[in-house]
C-alpha cells in the first residue's frame, strides 16, 4: 500500500484516498462527439511509467489533491493541491497527462 | 521400522527442552510424551517415530528432512486444526495429534498403491488423463479430492478464535533474528531508532542457537545487548509475510499474544533482510525415505531438544556444516559408519531400504549399512523480500547459490548470510554496519553503500546420476522436469507450473534451485539464462483468520433504535446502518399508514446542509430538472444522473432561506453524493462558493404519512399547518413537540399526506414517543421500511439501484419529464440528449398487473419473448394489502412497453404467468389527490 503525501494532511495510506483518475480529461459538453465523450469516460491513457493523476483524501482533509506516479514502481514523486501548476521537475513528456 | 525407545541424549548446552515438565500427548491415538520446549517432531523422535507422513501423490513413507518450519512432511492434524507445522509447533500437554494424508493408517496405506502405478503418474497425468469427457468433470472431482493432502478442517460449530491486528511505524525492521539480524537491530537502535526485530523460531540466535560452544558464548552476547536496548521490540515465533509499496511490511505473529494469530502492519523506515541460508537437499533415488536429512536437521535435533536422529550414519559433505555434523553426531553416539567428501568428487548414489534407510551406495557403487544419511550439498539464499522489493536474483556460479542483486529499492537492505559468507565475527561485522545504515537512511539521509559478503566457494551439487524427488512435498521427481522440458516447457515458470514442482506448501524454499538445475541440464542452458527465483508474497503461510483480523467495520443506527426493538422490530442491515423491516406485520402497517397514520424512522437518509451564493449552479449541474426559481420555503425532487447519463441518485432538496438549503440523498448513496459534489466544487467549477456539511446523523428524520398526519401533527407543533398556506412540497421551520428549529416538509413518497420531520438528533426519541403518544386516538403506529416499500410500489414510484440498475439511462427510468436538456450543462447531458434522440427506442420501466392477481413474482423474475428469450425484468413486486392484488415494476423493451402489452413472466420453479402492462405507473391514486390533499 502506497503513502501518499496529502499537502494538506502529510503522509497518508493510499486507503485513506480514492484514486479520482488520470489528470489531463477535457470535458467538453457542448461539442464532443458521442465517440470523443466516451472516450472521455472510459478511455485511459494507463501508461507503464509516470503519469499525473487526481486523488480524493475521503478519509482526511476531504480534498482533492494532484501527483504524479510512476506506475511500475508506484512511487510518488510529487503531490500538490489541485490546480497548483505542477512542479517544474518533470517535462510533460515524461507524464500521463 | 517404526523404531520406538529412548532416544533422547545427555543434555547439550544449547538445548531448549526443559527436562523438569514433561508433556503428554497422543499421536495418532497413542499415549505419547515430550519436553517442555519439544516441537512435536521432535518429540516423536525422542519416541523413536521415524515415519511423519504419507506424501502427496505416492504415498510414500515419509519423514524428517529439515526439521524446520517448512519441513516438507511434518504437517499434522492437532484436533481440529489442520496442517500444523509439527517441526515449528511446539508440543503441548493435550495434544491430540494425528499423521494427515494417510488412510486408513500411517504404517498402511491403501493409495500407497500410486507408487506402483507410478510410472503412468507423469507430470501432466491429471490434466491429460480427466480432461473428457467435461461432463464428468464433477465425478473426477470427486473422487480425486479424496486423493488430495492435507488435513481436515475444523468441523462446523467449532469454537471461533480470536484473530487481531496491530498497526506499527517503527524506523527499522529486521527480519530474521539470527547473529547478523540482531548486530543489525542492535546498531540500530544505538543510533536511536525505534526497531522491530522478528524471528520465526521461539528464540533469537539463528545457526548459533545450534552451533557449538563457542557460537553459544557469542549468541548469550549478543542477546544481552539486544536486551538492553528499551527502543528494540522482539517478536518471536513471527514472521515478515510480505514487503510491499513504500515499505508496507506485513508480519504474522503466531504465539506470545492472547490472539491465535496476530497480523501486524508495519510502515517501516527501512527494512533489514537478514533472513541467514536455507539447507538445499540433494537429488537421488531413495532420498525422501525416512532417515535421509540435512545436515542442519541433525544438528539441531541433537543442540536444540537432545535427540540422536539414529544410530549408525552415513554423511554426505560438501562443506563445513557437513564436517560440523560429523563431529555432532559422533558426540551425541551416532556412528558415523562412512562420509563421503564432494569436494573430493565422492557421491552418494542411493538410499537404500524400505520406509526407513538401511544402506546407502556411494558414486563408487559400494553400499554402507546405515540408518542415517545426512547431506550438506550447499545453500540457498531465501530473497523473498528482496524480491518483493525489486531484487532480481544473480546466479554465483562459485558459490553456487543466488546471491542478491544490487538492484532493490534503497529502503530495503540486506544482511548476513543472505549476502555471503563469513566467520560469525563477519557476519556480525556486516549487520552492524548494515543496522548504521539502515537507521541512517530512515532518517532520510542519502544511501551509502554496505561492503557486501562473499559467498564463498562451494561444490555445485543438485543433482546424482539416479532418479530421485526434486519437490517432497508435491512428489515431483528430476525425471519429471526432464519430461516436461521435452514436452516443450522448458522456461523455468512453464516447467514449474507443468509440474507443479515448487508449487507445494514449501513454495519453492527447498526445491527450486534444484528445479532449475534439472532444467538447465535438461535444456542444456547454464543458470543464469535458465531463469531466477522470483518468489511472491507471502513468504509463510497465513491463516485467514489472521488476514482478516479483526472486524472494525462500524453499525450505524439511529438514536431511536433502542425503542424499536423493545417495541418488536425486526431489524435488517441497510449499506452499514441496522433499522427495522417491520414490527411484525407490514402489510397491516402499510394499511394503517392508507387508513389512519404512520410513522417511520428514516434517520438513515442522507442529508447535506448547502450554504453559499452559488447553490443553485451547483443544484443545476448536479440534478437533471432545473432549480433556478425554487423559492425560500419550496421543496423540489430531483433526480441525479452520473456523466454516462445512468440514475445515481435521487432525493429531495428544500430551499430554507437565501443560501441555506437542505439536501436529501438515498440511504446507501450518502457518501458518494457528497464526495461527487465536492468533485464538481473542487475541480471543475473551483469558482463557485458552496459549503457542504453533512449532517446526516446530526438530524433524526420521521415521515408522519396518512390522511390524519395533518391533526396529528397540528397537536405537537406551531407551524401552520394550513394547506392553503403550507401545501404540498412547501417547507417550514418550527418547533415540534417543545423541539426548536425542527424541519417540517411536504412529500409524498408512500403517495399519502405525509410530513417529514427533520429533528435534531438527541430529540428525536422525544418526537417519536410524543406522535405516538398524542396520537393514539388517531390510530397512530410505527411502520417500517417494508411497509413503506408497499406503499411506494402501489404509489408506482421507483428506488434508485432497484428498479433501477448500472445501466439505465434517465429516459429508461421514465425520468423524461425531470430532464431538462434546455440547461447549458448538467451531469449526463451529452448521453441524455442522445438518448432522447432515440424517441423511445430503449427499454421502459412500467408497471404491470399479473393476469392471476393473487401471484407475486419474485423480484429479478425474467420476462420472454418467443420461447427462452429474455427480453426485461421484474425489478419490484409485492402483494398490495391496499389493492388485494400484487403490484409489479417492470423493465421491459420498447416493444412491449405499449399500455395492455401482454407479458410472459418466468416464475422461480419454471412456469409461465401471463401479465398486463398498465396504463400509469401508480396503482394507487395515479392523480395524487390523497398527497396533495
Amino acid at each position: 500500500m502506497l503513502v501518499i503525501d496529502c499537502p494538506y494532511c502529510g503522509p497518508r495510506n493510499s486507503t485513506e484516498f480514492r484514486h479520482a483518475g488520470e489528470a489531463g480529461k477535457s470535458r467538453d459538453v457542448a461539442n464532443s462527439t458521442p465517440a470523443e465523450w466516451r472516450r472521455y469516460l472510459y478511455e485511459f491513457n494507463n501508461p507503464l511509467g509516470w503519469v499525473r493523476e487526481h486523488w480524493f483524501h475521503s478519509s482526511g482533509c476531504r480534498r482533492y489533491i494532484s501527483s504524479e506516479r510512476h506506475t511500475g514502481n508506484n512511487e510518488v514523486r510529487w503531490v500538490v493541491p489541485f490546480g497548483t501548476p505542477a512542479p517544474s521537475t518533470t517535462s510533460d513528456k515524461e507524464t500521463g497527462a | 521400522m517404526s523404531a520406538s525407545g529412548n532416544w533422547r541424549i545427555a543434555p547439550q548446552p544449547g538445548e531448549v527442552i526443559d527436562r523438569s515438565q514433561k508433556v503428554n500427548f497422543t499421536w495418532n491415538g497413542s499415549p505419547a510424551s515430550g519436553y517442555a520446549g519439544d516441537t512435536i517432531v521432535s518429540a516423536l523422535m525422542a519416541s523413536g517415530v521415524r515415519v511423519m507422513s504419507r506424501s502427496f501423490k505416492y504415498h510414500r513413507p515419509r519423514g524428517v528432512i529439515t526439521a524446520t518450519f517448512f519441513d516438507p512432511n511434518c504437517s499434522f492434524q492437532v484436533g481440529q486444526e489442520p496442517n500444523v507445522r509439527g517441526a515449528h509447533r511446539m508440543v503441548r500437554n493435550g495434544d491430540d495429534v494425528n499423521a494427515q494424508n494417510a488412510w486408513p493408517s500411517l504404517n498402511f496405506d491403501i493409495r500407497a498403491a500410486n507408487q506402483v502405478v507410478g510410472r503412468f503418474l507423469g507430470p501432466g497425468f491429471y490434466y491429460k488423463t480427466f480432461i473428457k469427457p467435461q461432463k464428468l468433470w464433477p465425478a473426477y472431482q470427486k473422487v480425486l479430492s479424496t486423493f488430495a493432502p492435507g488435513g481436515a478442517p475444523p468441523a462446523i460449530g467449532t469454537p471461533q478464535e480470536i484473530f487481531d491486528k496491530r498497526f506499527v511505524h517503527p524506523d527499522v525492521l529486521v527480519a530474521g533474528g539470527g547473529p547478523a539480524g540482531m548486530a543489525a537491530a542492535i546498531e540500530a537502535a544505538r543510533t536511536g531508532a525505534k526497531v522491530i526485530l522478528v524471528e520465526e523460531e521461539y528464540e533469537l540466535g539463528g545457526h548459533l542457537r545450534y552451533g557449538g560452544t563457542e557460537s553459544l558464548a557469542t549468541l548469550a552476547a549478543l542477546r544481552a545487548e539486544v536486551a538492553s536496548f528499551d527502543n528494540i521490540e522482539v517478536l518471536t515465533d513471527s514472521v515478515v509475510s510480505g514487503r510491499y509499496d513504500d515499505n508496507w511490511v506485513g508480519v504474522v505473529q503466531r504465539s506470545g499474544i492472547w490472539a491465535k494469530e496476530r497480523m501486524i502492519k508495519a510502515r517501516v523506515g527501512t527494512l533489514v533482510v537478514a533472513a541467514g541460508l536455507i539447507e538445499r537437499p540433494y537429488v537421488f533415488e531413495g532420498n525422501d525415505l525416512p532417515g535421509v536429512m540435512l545436515a542442519t536437521a541433525a544438528l539441531r535435533l541433537i543442540g536444540l531438544h537432545a535427540v540422536k536422529p539414529g544410530t549408525s550414519a552415513v554423511v554426505f559433505t560438501a562443506n563445513s556444516t557437513g564436517d560440523e555434523a560429523i563431529e555432532r553426531l559422533r558426540a551425541a553416539g551416532v556412528s558415523i559408519a562412512r562420509v563421503l567428501d564432494a569436494r573430493k568428487g565422492e557421491n552418494v548414489t542411493r538410499a537404500l531400504g524400505r520406509g526407513q534407510v538401511s544402506g546407502v551406495e556411494a558414486g563408487d557403487g559400494s553400499k554402507t549399512s546405515a540408518d542415517l544419511l545426512i547431506t550438506a550439498t550447499g545453500w540457498t539464499a531465501p530473497t523473498s523480500l528482496l524480491n518483493m522489493a525489486g531484487d532480481r536474483p544473480v546466479w554465483n556460479a562459485a558459490g553456487a547459490r543466488f546471491t542478491p542483486s544490487e538492484l532493490f529499492h534503497s529502503s530495503v537492505m540486506a544482511a548476513g548470510g543472505i549476502v555471503g559468507d563469513g566467520t560469525t565475527a563477519e557476519l556480525i561485522a556486516h549487520g552492524r554496519a548494515v543496522g548504521i545504515e539502515a537507521a541512517s537512511r530512515a532518517r532520510g539521509e542519502a544511501a551509502k553503500p554496505v561492503a557486501a559478503l562473499i559467498p564463498d566457494a562451494h561444490p555445485a551439487l543438485f543433482q546424482s546420476t539416479t532418479v530421485g524427488f526434486l519437490d517432497l512435498s508435491e512428489d515431483v521427481k528430476n525425471k519429471d522436469i526432464v519430461s516436461a522440458a521435452k514436452e516443450g516447457y522448458d522456461s523455468s515458470e512453464l516447467a514449474k507450473r507443468f509440474t507443479t514442482s515448487a508449487m507445494g506448501p514449501s513454495q519453492g524454499k527447498l526445491e527450486m534451485v534444484n528445479t532449475m538445475a534439472v532444467l538447465a541440464e535438461a535444456t542444456g542452458r547454464d543458470f543464469q539464462s535458465t531463469g531466477t527465483t522470483v518468489w511472491r508474497p507471502p513468504y509463510a503461510p497465513i491463516s485467514l483468520g489472521a488476514l482478516a483480523g479483526r472486524v472494525f467495520e462500524p453499525d450505524r443506527v439511529s438514536p431511536m433504535q433502542l425503542w424499536h426493538e423493545a417495541h418488536g422490530a425486526k431489524d435488517m442491515v441497510a449499506a452499514q446502518w441496522i433499522r427495522p423491516e417491520h414490527y411484525g406485520n407490514p402489510q397491516a402497517e402499510a394499511l394503517n399508514v392508507r387508513s389512519n397514520v404512520g410513522i417511520i424512522d428514516l434517520t438513515p437518509l442522507g442529508k447535506l446542509d448547502l450554504h453559499g451564493p452559488d447553490i443553485v449552479k451547483l443544484l443545476n449541474l448536479a440534478y437533471t430538472n432545473t432549480w433556478d426559481n425554487l423559492a425560500v420555503g419550496s421543496v423540489r425532487y430531483g433526480v441525479m444522473c452520473a456523466e454516462d447519463g445512468v440514475v445515481m441518485d435521487d432525493g429531495v432538496t428544500g430551499r430554507l432561506g437565501d443560501d441555506h438549503y437542505l439536501m436529501t440523498t438515498t440511504s446507501s448513496g450518502a457518501g458518494n453524493v457528497w464526495d461527487w459534489l465536492e468533485m464538481w466544487l473542487q475541480t471543475v467549477h473551483r469558482e463557485w462558493q458552496v459549503t457542504i456539511t453533512p449532517v446526516t446523523t446530526a438530524l433524526v428524520s420521521i415521515n408522519v404519512a396518512g390522511p390524519n398526519s395533518r391533526e396529528l401533527l397540528s397537536r405537537i407543533t406551531d407551524i401552520d399547518l394550513d394547506p392553503a398556506v403550507f401545501g404540498y412540497m412547501k417547507v417550514r421551520q418550527g418547533t415540534v413537540a417543545g423541539v426548536a428549529d425542527c424541519i417540517v416538509w411536504r412529500i409524498g413518497f408512500t403517495g399519502e399526506l405525509s410530513y417529514e420531520i427533520h429533528v435534531p438528533a438527541s430529540y428525536g426519541l422525544h418526537v417519536w414517543e410524543t406522535l405516538l403518544e398524542v396520537g393514539k386516538d388517531l390510530g397512530v403506529a410505527p411502520f417500517g421500511i417494508e411497509a413503506q416499500r408497499i406503499l411506494r410500489l402501489e404509489k408506482g414510484h421507483f428506488i434508485v439501484g432497484q428498479d433501477t440498475d448500472g445501466l439505465t439511462q434517465a429516459y429508461e427510468a421514465g425520468l423524461g419529464g425531470l430532464v431538462k436538456l434546455a440547461k447549458e450543462d448538467f451531469s449526463g447531458k451529452p448521453e441524455l440528449v442522445w438518448q432522447e434522440a432515440l424517441a423511445g427506442n430503449y427499454s421502459h420501466l412500467v408497471a404491470v398487473e399479473t393476469v392471476d392477481p393473487l401471484l407475486v413474482p419474485a423480484e429479478a423474475s425474467q420476462i420472454v419473448e418467443n420461447g427462452n428469450e429474455i427480453v426485461g425484468r421484474i425489478t419490484s413486486s409485492r402483494m398490495s394489502p391496499t389493492l388485494k392484488r400484487s403490484v409489479c415494476l417492470a423493465h421491459v423493451p420498447a416493444s412491449l412497453s405499449t399500455p395492455g402489452s401482454r407479458l410472459t413472466i418466468v416464475l422461480e420453479n419454471g412456469d409461465r404467468a401471463a401479465a398486463i402492462v398498465r396504463e400509469d405507473l401508480a396503482f394507487v391514486d395515479p392523480e395524487g389527490v390523497r398527497l396533495r390533499g
